[in-house]
């Protein structure tokens, strides 16, 4: 045989149909999966808002809680959402600074056994249950002082302290060491090199992780139950009091005999939810700008 | 092309002069013994880890000249240049034996600050590394940092002059560094070291990321700033330090019996014999081209 067929570059006949077919129902096993990830979502806000749209008003905002009341008194949730703001405060203003400085020595000072060390038990704290975290400060603060706003910050501060530095430890690990280098060359001392040169760096990226560490907290339950929830129905600004606090205002509506407070928990839950998509959304694009900042500087 | 101001010299880089100039700039070296010393190493070895750097480095750096660095890569160049200023102190596992005496103290000595030691040595890096900051803030943050407050704006002017750089930048101060072409980032780094008055400044490859245009601009810098300061710069471009350095030393890379490697010292000398009549058989090989 001296001249052979040029070797047929077309798909071969056989099996086709039956490879088609394969990759069709693979792609829309894929594709509904995805589509129903997006539409519980939907369905979730859109029943929330639903159930809630009767409570949603300006008195919901404004008028804080009246048990038992008659249906034509006006009545909110203003003294759960001064609460949550509260305790979400003294939980930030707690976990931050405290969130930054571990990240920091970990990623600047520690040597590399105890910067593995520290990650790995940073990775358990973030994994333990909130009710547990609850429990300990019940434990640890509640049983001898009481319930109080501040108890109810220090166990959210807890949960948020994991996020917040594990986070910082990763944009930190982002800034080039040639910019440390650079510090130093002209003779800074490591925490000037740090706090002037490597930390400006990272602020987009410790605000994403501190928005994301918010919006987690702002809607735990448990903690709370433990710590702040034996409360008035006061509007009340003075973190030595117990605060009535959005999800723990939910979880006591929806086990109300009266219908107009299931609507009040829903449309608490639509608050809550429409808060912690609004702060993903913005965590999102504070990281996106920082990377594009880091980016540059590399 | 140079002009006088005021009795300041401004430099403003052309290149065909320059690199003529720079040709003709070696001058005749006086005795070694009448130098004066800034650096005194003995027997310096690098370790990371349990891997030999280098080995049994010992040499003398003089004052305002600029002595060069070569050898293959791997050899322990910028290993060398960065103990002397002890900045291998950031990375782990870093050791060193030897002494360092910068103008006769120990730098590694008991009551030594790294800080102080930095602060007198300073340091321009392979890649241009400006601070994310303004080109002004880029000069005046380590005054700042170093107390130096006393008429910021001029010390940044005359660094920036100094550095060859104030003539492109002087109507855009408060544009960030980063918008500098990667020559004149260079230049930045190098206005940011000298801006703090070290007695040293070490270069570490500084020209080895630039285009010829801005490597020649930075080899005029030597030349004018050395009747200032003293250089010690590492380079792999053996053109360059011929062009540059007043001192050579060349380094290469040993070999031990169970197949370690470490870098030496082979052989220091005044430039011009270190390239024309080398005393190492491994020196000529090198700087002929026949190796590395």
């Amino acid at each position: 045989m001296s001249s052979t067929e040029p070797r047929s570059l077309q798909r071969p006949k056989d099996r086709l149909r039956r490879r088609r077919l394969v990759n069709r129902v693979m792609e829309s096993l894929a594709w509904l999966s995805a589509a129903i990830g997006v539409a519980i979502l939907v369905i979730v806000v859109f029943s929330v808002a639903k159930q809630g749209a009767s409570a949603l008003n300006f008195d919901f905002f404004t008028k804080s809680q009246v048990p038992f009341a008659a249906p034509n008194v006006h009545q909110g949730l203003a003294n759960a959402f001064v609460g949550t703001i509260i305790i979400v405060g003294i939980a930030t203003a707690l976990a931050l600074p405290f969130g930054i400085l571990i990240a920091i020595y970990v990623n600047e000072f520690a040597p590399p056994a105890i910067r593995y060390a520290v990650g790995f038990v940073l990775d358990i704290l973030a994994g333990v249950p909130a009710i547990v975290i609850g429990f300990f400060v019940f434990g640890l603060i509640v049983v001898a002082h009481g319930q109080s706003g501040w108890a109810g910050g220090f166990a959210l501060a807890v949960l948020m302290l994991p996020l917040v530095s594990r986070t910082t430890i990763e944009v930190l690990a982002l800034v080039p060491n040639s910019l440390r280098e650079a510090a130093l060359g002209v003779g800074a001392p490591r925490w000037r090199a740090t706090l002037g040169i490597v930390l400006p760096q990272t602020i987009g990226g410790v605000l994403t992780g501190a928005t994301l560490a918010v919006a987690r907290v702002a809607g735990e339950t448990a903690p709370l139950l433990f710590t702040s929830s034996l409360v008035t129905n006061n509007i009340d600004w003075n973190p030595s009091h117990a605060l009535q606090t959005v999800p723990v205002a939910i979880f006591e509506l929806s086990e109300s005999p009266d219908p107009a407070d299931h609507a009040r928990a829903w449309a608490a839950a639509f608050v809550l939810l429409i808060f912690i998509l609004f702060a993903s959304l913005t965590a999102r694009w504070l990281a996106t700008r920082s990377r594009r900042k880091l980016g540059r500087a590399g | 092309m140079m002009k006088e101001v005021e009795g300041e010299t401004v430099t403003v880089p052309s290149t065909i002069e320059s690199a003529v100039r720079v040709e003709t700039q070696h001058q005749q070296l006086p005795p070694r013994e009448r130098l004066e010393q800034v650096f005194d190493i003995q027997n310096l070895d690098a370790i990371y880890g349990s891997k030999p750097a280098l080995r049994g480095v010992s040499m003398e750096v003089h004052k305002n000249l600029v002595t060069a660095v070569i050898g293959p890569s791997g050899c322990g160049k910028s290993t060398f240049i960065r103990c002397l200023n002890r900045m291998n102190d950031l990375v782990p596992g870093f050791r060193m034996n030897g002494t360092i005496r910068f103008q006769g103290q120990d730098i590694c000595g008991g009551n030594v600050d790294p800080v102080s030691v930095r602060r007198a040595i300073g340091m321009v890096f392979q890649r241009p590394n400006p601070f994310p900051k303004s080109i002004y803030d880029n000069v005046a943050w380590g005054l700042r940092v170093l107390g130096m407050k006393d008429n910021i704006s001029e010390r940044v002017e005359r660094s920036l002059t100094q550095a060859a750089l104030w003539d492109e930048v002087r109507d855009r101060l408060k544009a960030s560094a980063l918008s500098l072409s990667g020559g004149q980032q260079q230049r930045l780094c190098i206005a940011r070291a000298i801006a703090v008055e070290p007695d040293v400044v070490l270069m570490d490859e500084p020209a080895s990321a630039l285009d010829p245009i801005a490597t020649q601009a930075i080899e005029q810098l030597l030349h004018e700033l050395k009747s200032e300061y003293s250089f010690v710069i590492v380079t792999h471009n053996m053109q360059q330090a011929a062009r540059v350095a007043d001192m050579t030393a060349f380094f290469s890379i040993s070999r031990g019996a169970e197949g370690e490697r470490w870098g030496e010292l082979i052989e220091y000398d005044a430039t011009e014999k270190i390239f024309t009549a080398p005393s190492d058989k491994r020196t000529e090989d090198y700087v002929t081209g026949r190796f590395g």
